[in-house]
C-alpha cells in the first residue's frame, strides 16, 4: 500500500475556502510544540502573539501602519497575479515612488509652498511607481524578456538610485554625513488620524484601494477580462481579449500602488527619506496576496494577520523573552502549510496498492 | 472541553498578571539592540554590559531587549512598545536610533532614554559614546609597524563622524611611523554584513593592503585575513578566536561600568540628561592583549595607550592637514576640540580617497 497524491477531477471549492483554516490551525499546533521545546508556556505565548495585540488601541493602530504599505502592494500585485504577469518587483517601485515623492518634498523644504505639496508628491509616487513597472511590461510584450527576471533585477537599480540620492545631492546639510535626507515639512507629511497615535492618512487610502479593486474584479468588464486572461488564456484569445494589453495595464497599477505605499511611508512613519525604508514590503506583499487569495479582501485579512504576527513577535519578545527568530520560524511555518494546504485543492492523497500504481505508471 | 481550556487560559493569564504585579517594585530596563545578540560585536558587546549590569543590580532591576530593530520605520515602534512595557530607563544602542529615540522621548516625558552615539539631547535623553580615535591612534602606530607592504586596508561603515574620527586617528599615527604609508578603504554601507565584510576584505588584500582594519561589527574580516594569512585588528569585541595568529588587538566596548553607573543613578532618583564622551581613562572602551607582533611593538602599543590614557598625548594634536593641504584650525589649544573631532567631516593629508558625498 502507498500513498500517492492524486489529481483532482475539478477543483474542490469547499477545500479551497477551509484550506487556509487548516494551515492556520496547523500552525498553531506546530507552534505550540516549538514553544513547548523552548520550555516557554504556549498558552501565554500564543496569547502574547495573537490575543495581547488585539487588546489595546496603541497595538491595533500599530497593526493598521505595519499593514498599510503590505496590503496597498498586495492588491496591485494579485491583479497581476491573476492576469498571468508575475511582478516580482513591487519592492523597487515601492522604492521608486519613494524617491519621486521624495524629490518634491526635498525641493519644497522650507518654502512657504501649501497644502498641495502631499497630494502632489502622491500622484509622483504613483506615476513614477506606474512607469518603473512598465520597463519589465513592455520588455515582456515587445521582446518576451522574463518579466520576473526583469523586474526582480530592477528592485537592485532602484536601492542603489536611492542609496545614492541620499547619500549624496539631497542628504540633510545638519545630518552629520549620515545617509538621510533632513525630516519633511509639515505639508509634506502624511496627517496622523489619531492626535499622539502612529495611525495616518495611508490607512484610509488603503481601504478605498480594498475596495475599488473589488469592485474592479466583481462587477466590470475590464476585471472579468483580468481573471479570464489568467485562468483560461485560449478563450480570452477566442474572446477578443488582449492579453498584452493587460500585462501593461496590471503591471502600471500594481506600479502605482506600490509608488504609492513608498511616499506614504516615507511621508508618514519615517518622515525622511533614507536607506533601509522597507523591510521587503515588496517581497513580503507577494506573499500577504497569495495568503489572501489574490481577492481584495483575503488580502486585507492576509496583511492585518502577517502585521499582527510582527507586533505579537514583538510583544513575545518583550513579554516572554521569545527571540526574534522564533517569529521568523513562525512566519515561515504558516507559508509553508498555506502552500502545503493548497496543494490540496487540486490533488487529493489517495492510498493505493504498489502494482496497481505501477499500472498507473506505465499508462 | 472548550470551557476547561478557556478556565485553563484565563488561569494562566492571571498567573501571568500575578507575577507581573510583583516585578512591579523592580525598575525595568530596556535595551533597543541593531544586531542579534549573537554577532559577536556591536550588540554582543551591549548585551554582555546588560548581563553584568544584572548580575551587579538584578534584585533591583529587570531588563528586556528587542534585537535585530532595523533602524528604519520600525524603530519607534519598538522604542515605544519597551514604553508600553513599564520600562522607565531605555538605551537605544545605534546611531540611526536618534531621531525615532527623540520623538517617543518627547512623547513620554517620565521615562530616561539613553541614545548611543548619536547628538540629538532632551531634557530625559542622555547620549553617550566613547572616544574610540584614541584606540584607533594606536592601532595606526602598530599597523606602520606591521605593515611591509605600507598599505593599509580599511573597511568603513557609513561616512559618519564616528567613522571618520577613527580613519584620521589611525592616519596620522601610522604617518608618524611611515610617511608614506597608503590606506585603502571600502565603504561596506552597513554596519552588520558577515558577507559584505568579507567580500571588502577580500578586495583590499587584493589591492595591496596585507593589515586590515574594520568598522563594522562582525569577525568576516579577520577570519579572511586569517585564511589569506595577513593581519588584522579586531572590532569591538575579542575576536582573537577567529584569528590566532592574525589579531593584533583589538578595540573593546566596555558598557558595563556606564550602564550599572547610570542605572544606579535612576534607582537614586538623580539621573539627569547629560553627554558622555568617555575615553581610555575613563574606561569607556579598552585595547585587547597586544598579541602577534615583536617586543618592541608591543612596547611601543603599551606606551601610547599609557600616555594618552595620562592625557599626555592627543591623537588630534595641531597643526593638522587637511586632504586640501591647507592646515586645519584649531580650536583645543594645541588639539582640535571635541566638537571637531564629534563633527568631523573631512579627511586629513595623505588618504588617497575621496569622502562620499564631499
Amino acid at each position: 500500500m502507498q500513498l500517492v497524491l492524486e489529481k483532482r477531477a475539478e477543483r474542490s471549492n469547499t477545500i479551497a475556502l477551509v484550506s487556509p483554516l487548516i494551515a492556520i490551525a496547523l500552525t498553531i499546533v506546530t507552534m505550540v510544540i516549538l514553544f513547548a521545546i523552548l520550555g516557554k508556556n504556549p498558552l501565554l505565548a500564543l496569547h502574547a502573539y495573537f490575543i495581547a495585540p488585539l487588546t489595546d488601541s496603541y497595538s491595533l493602530q500599530e497593526i493598521a501602519v505595519k499593514a498599510t504599505p503590505l496590503v496597498m502592494i498586495a492588491i496591485g500585485l494579485s491583479l497581476c497575479y491573476l492576469a498571468n504577469a508575475w511582478n516580482i518587483g513591487a519592492e523597487g517601485q515601492f522604492l521608486i515612488g519613494a524617491v519621486a515623492g521624495s524629490w518634491f518634498a526635498v525641493k519644497t523644504q522650507g518654502t512657504d509652498a501649501g497644502a498641495w505639496v502631499l497630494p502632489a508628491m502622491l500622484v509622483l509616487a504613483a506615476a513614477a511607481g506606474a512607469l518603473y513597472a512598465l520597463i519589465p511590461a513592455i520588455c515582456k510584450v515587445k521582446f518576451g524578456a522574463s518579466e520576473i527576471l526583469t523586474s526582480l533585477m530592477l528592485v537592485y537599480v532602484a536601492d542603489l538610485l536611492l542609496d545614492y540620492l541620499v547619500r549624496g545631492p539631497w542628504r540633510d546639510p545638519h545630518g552629520f554625513n549620515f545617509p538621510t535626507t533632513a525630516e519633511f515639512d509639515p505639508v509634506a507629511t502624511v496627517p496622523l488620524l489619531i492626535e499622539g497615535g502612529r495611525l495616518h492618512l495611508g490607512s484610509i487610502i488603503v481601504l478605498l484601494v480594498v475596495a475599488a479593486a473589488a469592485i474592479l474584479l466583481a462587477r466590470t468588464i475590464k476585471g472579468f477580462e483580468i481573471r479570464v486572461v489568467g485562468a483560461a488564456p485560449r478563450a480570452a484569445r477566442f474572446g477578443g481579449f488582449n492579453a498584452n494589453q493587460l500585462i501593461i495595464l496590471t503591471f502600471a497599477v500594481s506600479g502605482a500602488l506600490a509608488g504609492l505605499a513608498g511616499i506614504i511611508e516615507v511621508a508618514g512613519p519615517v518622515g525622511h527619506l533614507q536607506p533601509g525604508i522597507s523591510p521587503g514590503y515588496g517581497f513580503t506583499a507577494i506573499i500577504v496576496a497569495f495568503l489572501g487569495r489574490l481577492n481584495p479582501l483575503g488580502i486585507l485579512i492576509a496583511g492585518l494577520f502577517l502585521a499582527l504576527t510582527f507586533i505579537g513577535g514583538e510583544q513575545a519578545q518583550i513579554a516572554m523573552k521569545i527571540p526574534l527568530d522564533v517569529t521568523k520560524v513562525f512566519q515561515g511555518v504558516l507559508l509553508f502549510y498555506v502552500l502545503a494546504c493548497d496543494s490540496l485543492i487540486l490533488y487529493r492523497f489517495k492510498l493505493v496498492s504498489s502494482n496497481q500504481q505501477v499500472t498507473r505508471g506505465v499508462g | 472541553m472548550r470551557k476547561s481550556f478557556l478556565a485553563l487560559a484565563t488561569g494562566l493569564l492571571l498567573a501571568g498578571s500575578v507575577s507581573a504585579t510583583s516585578a512591579a517594585d523592580k525598575l525595568k530596563v530596556g535595551f533597543i539592540y541593531l544586531g542579534p545578540i549573537g554577532d559577536l560585536g556591536w550588540t554582543y558587546q551591549h548585551d554582555l554590559a546588560r548581563q553584568a549590569l544584572v548580575k551587579e543590580l538584578g534584585d533591583k532591576i529587570e531588563t528586556t531587549y528587542l534585537e535585530n530593530v532595523p533602524e528604519g520605520p520600525d524603530a519607534e515602534r519598538s522604542i515605544e512598545q519597551l514604553v508600553r512595557a513599564g520600562n522607565k530607563l531605555i538605551f537605544t544602542t545605534s546611531f540611526g536610533y536618534m531621531d525615532p529615540t527623540l520623538k517617543v522621548a518627547k512623547k513620554y516625558p517620565n521615562v530616561h532614554f539613553e541614545h548611543a552615539t548619536g547628538y540629538k539631547r532632551n531634557p530625559n535623553m542622555s547620549t553617550y559614546s566613547a572616544k574610540w580615535w584614541q584606540g584607533r591612534y594606536i592601532q595606526g602606530l602598530i599597523a606602520a609597524k606591521m605593515s611591509k607592504s605600507g598599505v593599509l586596508g580599511y573597511i568603513g561603515s557609513f561616512p559618519i563622524p564616528e567613522v571618520v574620527s577613527g580613519i584620521n586617528a589611525t592616519m596620522l599615527a601610522a604617518q608618524t611611523i611611515n610617511p608614506n604609508i597608503k590606506a585603502k578603504i571600502i565603504w561596506a554601507n552597513t554596519w552588520f554584513d558577515p558577507g559584505k565584510e568579507a567580500d571588502a576584505a577580500k578586495a583590499l588584500i587584493d589591492q595591496g593592503a596585507d593589515v586590515i582594519m574594520q568598522h563594522t561589527d562582525s569577525p568576516a574580516a579577520m577570519q579572511i585575513a586569517s585564511e589569506r594569512g595577513k593581519l588584522a585588528f579586531g572590532q569591538d569585541s575579542e575576536m582573537i578566536k577567529f584569528g590566532p595568529k592574525t589579531q593584533l588587538t583589538s578595540i573593546l566596548d566596555t558598557w558595563g561600568p556606564y550602564y550599572i553607573e547610570r542605572v544606579k543613578a535612576e534607582l537614586a532618583g538623580t539621573w539627569k540628561s547629560e553627554d558622555s564622551w568617555g575615553g581610555l581613562d575613563s574606561h569607556m572602551f579598552a585595547m585587547a592583549p597586544y598579541t602577534n607582533m615583536p617586543d618592541e611593538v608591543k612596547k611601543m602599543a603599551e606606551d601610547a595607550q599609557a600616555a594618552i590614557t595620562a592625557g599626555k598625548l592627543h591623537p588630534f594634536k595641531c597643526p593638522i592637514i587637511g586632504q586640501d593641504g591647507k592646515p586645519v584650525e584649531c580650536k583645543g589649544g594645541d588639539h582640535l576640540d571635541d566638537g571637531q573631532i564629534l563633527g568631523m567631516n573631512f579627511y586629513v593629508k595623505g588618504i588617497d580617497d575621496k569622502l562620499p558625498g564631499k
